[in-house]
């Protein structure tokens, strides 16, 4: 599988990352959280923000030209840019 | 009127200005800003050179202007136009130093008829989208604030990929750009542009489609004011923007996509966030998730201590209750011991054979 950078096939998109990541935070910021509970979204929370980070560091654009052959398959092929 | 030349004293004969300083100060005069306009008049004595140049002038019933228009410029124009025709040309002021004649240096050439009829099919359309609902504001969609896969629409080879590349690799290079190619005017670019704008809906995973081309004259926007093209957007099934880059004209495309953009690069800095707001954001949520952590521990621990505090003092009023309950007893116990009892002194009563 070819990486696919912030939101690739692999790992939920970054949109979802930073969505639960604000719940996270959201939640442990608030008073009805026990301590287990909030470990628990702490940790989570932790490994996030680390894939979310890895992510953004690593990320490498790819310009690829769509093409339709005859028999109307599509191919794509990397374009240098 | 007097003009802001600043020629100096007309009597000091050390301040007098050579005819070439006059022409060459009033040329930065009218040249400075650069400015564009389009002119309607009619065209007389336009000489076409083997170079390419044309040289013509425009007049109406009060005025004339010398107009030229360079071999880049008239090879797109087509055919020089005859004497009398009526035209639009778009084009900026300015001097011919060498006979300080002022001019008109001519970029585009339309004439009126031609502009009338593209018009008339230009509102056509628009109409007809119209009435179809597509430029209805209940049906924009909102773009993805983080997508993964570009699709652009647009000529292979134009100034409008390599101006989305730059953008989007500056901005937010996670993003894979996926380039449909098509022409963008002239014979088969509508064509071309609904196949390529047809293909973005069986790619296996796109997010967003930008349609367009970089700037262009009026005529050469065509296709994207074309019925077929304007409806192929917008049965796109992802959200578009359309970024056809004209100073001046809005297309229809512009009108059919979710999200107008004035030039490609806008487009680009429409569809990909910037990498380090992105960045600043996890930033804050990183110390948020520290901080709530940190309190929720601090609460924790109050409560643990309150905890204790109350267990402890209630340990200590049952323990003083019991106390004092065994001290209690222990009075009433004294109380009635037999070895108290015998403290208090007694006797006991026997018989003479020693019975008690």
């Amino acid at each position: 599988m070819v990486k696919a950078g912030y939101g690739g096939p692999e790992g939920a998109p970054l949109a979802d990352e930073l969505a639960r990541l604000e719940e996270i935070v959201r939640r442990l910021e608030s008073d009805d959280v026990d301590l287990d509970a909030a470990l628990t979204l702490f940790e989570e929370g932790v490994a996030r923000l680390r894939s979310a980070r890895e992510r953004l560091a690593a990320a490498e654009l790819k310009v690829q030209a769509v093409l339709e052959e005859a028999g109307g398959d599509i191919r794509l092929t990397d374009l240098d840019e | 009127m007097t003009l802001p030349l600043s020629l100096g004293s007309p009597t000091a004969t050390d301040q007098v200005w050579s005819v070439s300083q006059l022409s060459a100060s009033v040329k930065r005069l009218i040249e400075k800003h650069g400015i564009q306009l389009w002119v309607r008049g009619e065209v007389v004595q336009c000489k076409a050179y083997s170079s390419g140049h044309w040289y013509f002038t425009l007049r109406d019933a009060g005025s004339q202007v010398r107009c030229c228009m360079f071999r880049t410029n008239t090879m797109r124009a087509g055919k020089p136009p005859a004497d009398g025709t009526e035209v639009y040309v778009l084009g900026k002021p300015a001097l011919y130093e060498e006979k300080s004649e002022f001019q008109l240096v001519v970029s585009r050439m339309l004439p009126t008829a031609a502009l009338g009829r593209q018009q008339q099919e230009l509102e056509r359309v628009r109409a007809l989208l119209h009435q179809d609902g597509l430029f209805d504001p209940a049906r924009k969609r909102a773009l993805p604030t983080y997508p993964s896969f570009i699709a652009l629409v647009t000529s292979r080879d134009g100034a409008a990929v390599h101006d989305i590349v730059t953008v989007t690799r500056k901005r937010w290079p996670g993003v894979r750009l996926l380039v449909l190619g098509a022409r963008v005017q002239g014979e088969g670019s509508v064509e071309e542009l609904v196949r390529a704008l047809r293909l973005v809906n069986r790619l296996r995973r796109v997010d967003l489609c930008i349609v367009g081309r970089g700037g262009g004259g009026r005529e050469d926007l065509a296709a994207f004011n074309s019925e077929a093209v304007c409806r192929a957007l917008a049965d796109v099934r992802v959200p578009t923007i359309s970024a056809v880059g004209h100073e001046v004209d809005v297309s229809l495309t512009d009108l059919v996509a979710d999200v107008r953009a004035a030039t490609p690069s806008a487009a680009a800095e429409l569809a990909v966030p910037d990498r380090r707001d992105v960045l600043r954001l996890v930033d804050d949520l990183s110390g948020r998730l520290a901080a709530g952590l940190t309190s929720r521990t601090r609460l924790a621990s109050a409560r643990l201590a309150r905890t204790a505090d109350r267990l402890q003092a209630a340990v200590q009023v049952v323990l003083q209750k019991r106390r004092s309950q065994t001290e209690r007893l222990a009075v009433q116990l004294d109380a009635l011991s037999p070895l108290r009892v015998l403290g208090r002194g007694y006797a006991v009563a026997r018989a003479e054979d020693g019975r008690v």
